[in-house]
């Protein structure tokens, strides 16, 4: 009889931590790729959110209960939680608004609502995409 | 140098936001009963991430902007566990419970942001 041990905290924190660091390197590097000037679309962080949320929903499609049981907190919570970001699209958004001319009050409207409709369309394509085959 | 900051801050801001969902967030609701809970865990960090990441917007420390801006705040808040969270309640036909979460994390999170930079001007 095979047993799956499940793997104890400091370990499940570790690669949490390491698929975090992961992560927020690539977010970091993307955006110092595509920058965006005051009062732009955010594209780099809106594309880091989009591409994390198509993965999150291959991800959690392709996981099984005999999945590796450090799988899931490495790959879901440490790289795509730390390579995607929330904070960064709010206060993205408060710039815009702050910019307050009429040009970026729609900037920071179609990025804010643009970006959560991308995202759950990502997601739930994702789930599409992982569960065929 | 940079890079090692953004790196340490993802070493603390990633697994910290697993506690909160996970042990702080989720014991809490545990007393509560609900059967399907709203993802609370996530609301939590991305409320608070944003909040502290608004107030960094004053500060002009590139060191600190990377450490606790881009390395912690970005990896303590979460946009795709937000998405998954929200698919997966929607799918289970739990849908006013996922609309719900949508404007809780964007309402609360952007007054956050709003608020926490408000406070550093």
């Amino acid at each position: 009889m095979s047993e799956v041990l499940q793997p104890g905290l400091p370990r499940v924190l570790g690669v949490v931590a390491l698929g975090g660091i992961v992560g927020s390197l690539a977010r970091y590097g993307l955006a110092a790729a595509i920058p965006h000037a005051e009062g732009g679309f955010p594209w780099a962080t809106f594309l880091t959110n989009v591409t994390g949320c198509l993965a999150i929903g291959v991800l959690f499609a392709r996981l099984r209960p005999q999945s590796h049981p450090l799988l899931r907190p490495f790959l879901g919570t440490g790289v795509l939680g730390g390579f995607t970001t929330f904070s960064t699209y709010a206060v993205d958004t408060e710039k815009l608004v702050h910019v307050q001319t009429h040009a970026h009050l729609v900037v920071a409207f179609v990025y804010f609502f643009g970006t959560v409709a991308a995202a759950l369309l990502a997601a739930t394509l994702g789930e599409w995409l992982g569960r065929r085959r | 140098m940079n890079v090692l900051l953004v790196a340490l801050g993802a070493a603390i801001g990633a697994p910290l936001r697993f506690i909160v969902d996970k042990h702080l967030v989720a014991r809490l609701l545990q007393t509560t009963g609900q059967q399907v809970p709203l993802p609370w865990g996530t609301f939590t960090v991305n409320v608070v991430g944003s909040f502290v990441l608004g107030l960094m917007t004053g500060v002009t420390d590139q060191n600190w902007t990377l450490l606790i801006g881009v390395g912690f705040c970005g990896a303590f808040t979460t946009y795709s566990t937000f998405a998954a969270e929200t698919t997966a309640l929607a799918s289970s036909g739990h849908r006013a419970k996922a609309l719900l979460t949508v404007l809780l994390n964007l309402g609360i999170g952007l007054l956050a942001a709003v608020f926490g930079a408000a406070l550093t001007k």
